[in-house]
């Protein structure tokens, strides 16, 4: 099976500071990691580095064959990150949003216009895709933020706390769309570690001031 | 990857969209245009400027209308999430670069064409000036625009960017301010446009354009980049 992501003594430091200090780990295509640990322990920042948007300090970083930082250009376009923030403009709508996204990532004219139906449908979006974000309630964000994540098919999902904001209903609807798959992998953040232990091949915990931190297999 | 015109006409589209939206740059602009400029009229107490001062009234109405253009250039990428949106597509950052430099160039160019008749009805006998004076104004927003964005991309991360953008912008327009008014002054002399030097600020004004450019296309990926 491919590996899609291999860390070996990864690092990162915000000035003195280490946010992570020495993560191992190795994970394959179609297998999903969930990361937990406290406020300030690094989650997002691991995110972060897989995704590219951040420079490792220390360690080697391989992300779908990728060595980082030096080939993050391999890897974008083939990562979908759902995070904290919805990545979407509040002056346009949702469907303009989508739109603009999947011109960037070459995905245009009837096809576009066709998996954006699609996805917005699957999130029970199709009837306010048209309002501009800033009249969405933060849960139909995060619903449009999540076919954003998925727009353009990535091989590697980043998904940090993605079921935030959400209610039951649209929690299953977007967990359709962000679920396990053979053909992608899934590192998933979340305080509700209940909730998606099921889901998870590998198990990573951080913890602050910890020198390492340790993957093992779920149970 | 995205083919960089692509991605270009894509962030483009998405900005003039969201201004003609929300009109949050364009009518500031053209406000403060056209309140320095009754400012001026009241101020020096004329009704008719030539040569030199109506070029220099002129144009530092026009560049400090830009600077606030120019602080808005990247706010909904800092504050909505589009940089790293943007970072994570497969494109050439140049082309965030480029759109956002055309977006520019497209906010300046409209905000002349209502400031600068105004400029001509408050302080200009005849309108004979005007075409030639187009061709100006277009290579100086060029250059403004390629600064300017470049400027904003650094200054959008700080909290004193307002503070910022002007700080360090209007130091590195100081090459192409002489270069704009010195080919508006003969533009704008008494008894209609002369032409003395007019190609030579012209050049000078392409070679500032064409620097600045190629610096932005350049370092642009650094300033990005986290």
């Amino acid at each position: 099976m491919n590996t899609a992501i291999e860390l070996r003594g990864l690092r990162r430091d915000y000035g003195e500071r280490p946010a992570l200090a020495g993560v191992d780990l190795s994970l394959s295509q179609g297998e999903s990691l969930l990361v937990l640990g406290p406020n300030g322990a690094g989650k997002t920042t691991l995110l972060r580095i897989l995704a590219t948007l951040l420079r490792p300090s220390g360690g080697e970083v391989r992300v779908l064959g990728a060595a980082l930082p030096g080939e993050a250009w391999k890897v974008r376009g083939r990562v979908g990150l759902l995070g904290h923030e919805a990545l979407l403009y509040r002056d346009l709508s949702g469907r303009e949003n989508l739109r603009f996204h999947a011109r960037l990532h070459g995905v245009g004219g009837e096809a576009a216009e066709a998996r954006i139906g699609e996805l917005l449908a699957a999130v029970g979006m199709e009837r306010r895709a048209d309002d501009r974000v800033a009249e969405l309630s933060a849960g139909m964000r995060q619903r449009i933020a999540a076919c954003r994540c998925v727009l353009h098919e990535p091989e590697l999902l980043l998904l940090d706390e993605p079921d935030s904001n959400l209610d039951a209903e649209a929690r299953a609807r977007v967990g359709e769309l962000i679920g396990p798959r053979p053909d992608r992998a899934r590192v998933l953040v979340s305080h509700d570690p209940e909730r998606h232990r099921g889901e998870a091949d590998q198990v990573l915990e951080l913890g602050i001031g910890r020198p390492a931190a340790v993957a093992a297999e779920a149970g | 990857m995205t083919p960089s015109r692509v991605a270009l006409a894509a962030i483009l589209g998405k900005d003039l969209r969201a201004e003609l939206r929300t009109l949050q740059s364009l009518p500031a602009m053209a406000l403060f245009a056209v309140t320095t400029f009754i400012i001026f009229r009241f101020g020096l107490d004329r009704t008719q400027l030539s040569g030199s001062l109506a070029a220099g009234v002129l144009w530092a109405t026009l560049l400090f209308a830009a600077i606030l253009g120019v602080n808005r250039l990247f706010v909904a990428e800092r504050e909505e999430g589009g940089f790293d949106a943007i970072r994570l597509a497969p494109i050439d950052r140049s082309a965030l670069f480029a759109a956002k430099a055309a977006a520019l160039v497209v906010y300046l160019a409209a905000v002349e064409l209502v400031v600068v008749p105004v400029f001509a009805l408050f302080f200009l006998d005849s309108a004979a000036a005007l075409p030639p004076l187009a061709l100006v104004l277009l290579l100086a927003d060029l250059g403004l625009a390629a600064t300017g964005t470049l400027v904003s991309s650094m200054a959008v991360n700080s909290r004193a960017r307002d503070l910022l953008t002007p700080l360090v912008l209007l130091p590195l327009v100081v090459p192409l301010s002489i270069a704009a008014t010195g080919a508006l002054e003969p533009l704008l002399a008494v008894g209609g446009p002369g032409y003395h030097r007019f190609g030579t600020w012209l050049a000078v004004l392409g070679l500032y354009d064409l620097i600045f450019l190629l610096v932005g296309y350049a370092v642009f990926d650094f300033l990005v980049e986290d």
